[in-house]
């Protein structure tokens, strides 16, 4: 029964993420006086390029082939540890936080080799920032994530996500440096103002959009749903980690369908926060980015001073 | 003692202490002068919030006051005044060059970790709020220190200044329940005339070197070269 929810709950992840995309851009253009598209958008978008034939390039080895089905499977795989609408998961319960990170780490190496695989300058120049920003990238969410492992004295997401729904509401400093942290991190890493802009095509400045340049039909479906399931990743993890409340920890069928209800509620608000920020600040300059994500490895190391300075028992 | 066996009042200071340690790490790292003392005017806020909360749950009216002239001094007078300053020698648009911005907010790091260290042993008897909170406003003054070491405009000195200020205050505010009135207005007095003479020696050192990048007064010379 958990098991059949686990899956349920995956693939309503999936089919949910390119509704999250459409709604971002919705905001994005309300907010910047356009006319937005539909919601629907992105799914349109994702179905018209599994229609068209993928061409590849004749110096492609296999491994631009294989790399959009491995970086589609192992996001799905790091989607099945987080707990979206209920917290007793038995997929959750297998794996932990680290093994979370690791899962996305692996999916970044195999877009990093596809975008250098192919030879263009532009692959291999995305291939070395992407690399540079997600080596800073990474002790900052780490750091995030052990302030919060810390608490809940587990590095298992579901147990920690528990813990916290069963303790109420207790203020804690150490939670709000965490948060922003992962924030920052969570803007680094799926590549939004910025860090990197997500609407641009041809542009010097680009990094996610260098690496995927040659991809054409289901492959770059494949990346491009792969993007959109990260972002909703981290949207979920920030929402579920440090605003629980709402999640269903009954299996009843009314318990989860408020659940469904309250994580699409609070999506909503990350995407319009989001849509604010990357409407309000500008791109920032690469080597400028360091600085943005060392900031975001002090908020994380703050953090974790102050669970130990200021909550910690003695 | 932990954290979630305090009181919902206990833990809003304790987060507001841990926010007011995080604005002053945003100064430290703050190159343009009306964002800093933007960050100034909302650390004084947050200790206006934190003095407010602090006097309703310890059931001590007269933090209530000196929340209010923290509110009129540190939230709305010297940071208004320190803009107009800004603005009327055209610094808004200088962007100041922080060297190794990196090193000095792991050093800023580092000082908390050390103001913990020292007053661990001094307060073993206290209760767990008293010490960290006590702990945090030592931090705060020593990232105070370390604003003035590393920015080089004068403008940026006189914040770094004044956040010291920000960090006692706290401190007293904790640990004793707010000074005894007389000091408090006095402090007060001298934060304003403080604040006025800055502006005073803002002119003046404007109009002998001609900037107010202190390192510029270095190279000054008895003699012509």
């Amino acid at each position: 029964m958990n098991l059949l929810i686990a899956i349920m709950q995956t693939l309503l992840f999936i089919s949910l993420a390119p509704l999250l995309a459409g709604w971002l851009k919705w905001c994005k253009c309300y907010l910047q006086n356009r006319k937005a598209p539909s919601l629907l958008q992105p799914y349109r978008d994702l179905l018209k390029l599994t229609h068209k034939q993928p061409v590849v390039s004749k110096d492609a080895s296999w491994l631009f082939i294989i790399a959009p089905y491995i970086i589609f499977s192992a996001t799905v795989i790091a989607i099945t540890v987080i707990p979206l609408i209920t917290v007793d998961l038995p997929t959750a319960a297998s794996a932990d936080m680290i093994v979370l990170v690791g899962f996305l780490a692996f999916a970044r190496f195999f877009l990093v080799l596809a975008g250098l695989d192919v030879g263009t300058a532009f692959g291999g120049m995305g291939s070395s920032r992407e690399m540079t920003i997600s080596s800073m990238a990474e002790p900052a969410m780490l750091m995030a994530v052990f302030t919060i492992t810390m608490t809940a004295s587990t590095t298992n997401l579901s147990f920690a996500i528990e813990h916290i729904l069963q303790e109420g509401l207790v203020l804690r400093p150490s939670y709000i440096f965490a948060l922003f942290a992962l924030i920052l991190v969570a803007i680094a890493e799926t590549g939004r103002i910025p860090v990197d802009n997500p609407a641009t095509h041809l542009e010097l400045t680009m990094i996610h959009e260098a690496m995927i340049l040659e991809y054409s039909g289901r492959h770059l479906a494949l990346i491009e749903w792969a993007s959109q399931l990260k972002l909703m990743l981290y949207g979920v993890l920030i929402a579920n980690i440090f605003f629980p409340w709402g999640m269903a920890e009954t299996l009843s069928l009314s318990a989860l369908g408020y659940a469904l209800l309250a994580i699409m509620g609070k999506l909503g608000v990350l995407a319009i926060l989001l849509a604010l920020s990357e409407t309000l600040f500008a791109k920032m300059r690469l080597f400028r980015v360091q600085e943005f994500l060392s900031f975001a490895y002090l908020l994380g190391l703050l953090g974790m001073l102050s669970h130990i300075i200021l909550e910690a028992s003695r | 003692m932990d954290i979630e066996n305090l009181d919902h009042y206990a833990q809003l200071i304790l987060s507001l202490a841990a926010l007011v340690t995080l604005t002053s790490f945003i100064m430290l790292a703050q190159g343009r002068l009306l964002r800093l003392v933007f960050i100034f005017a909302l650390q004084g806020f947050l200790l206006v919030l934190a003095t407010a909360i602090a006097a309703y749950s310890f059931n001590n009216p007269h933090l209530y006051i000196s929340a209010a002239i923290t509110m009129a001094l540190k939230v709305l007078f010297i940071p208004w005044m320190l803009r107009r300053h800004i603005l009327k020698l055209e610094m808004h648009r200088d962007v100041e060059a922080l060297s190794n911005k990196t090193a000095i907010m792991m050093g800023g790091a580092s000082l908390v970790v050390f103001s913990y260290y020292v007053l661990h042993p001094i307060m073993q008897d206290a209760s767990m709020i008293l010490l960290n909170a006590l702990s945090l406003s030592l931090a705060v003054i020593l990232l105070g220190m370390l604003l003035m070491i590393s920015h080089h405009q004068a403008i940026a000195h006189v914040v770094g200044f004044m956040s010291i200020e920000n960090g006692l205050f706290f401190a007293a505010t904790v640990s004793t329940n707010g000074m005894p009135m007389v000091v408090e207005l006095g402090v007060a007095f001298d934060v304003l005339v403080a604040a006025v003479l800055f502006g005073i020696f803002f002119l003046h050192i404007n109009s002998s070197i001609d900037s107010l990048d202190v390192d510029k007064m270095n190279r000054l010379n008895e003699v012509d070269q």
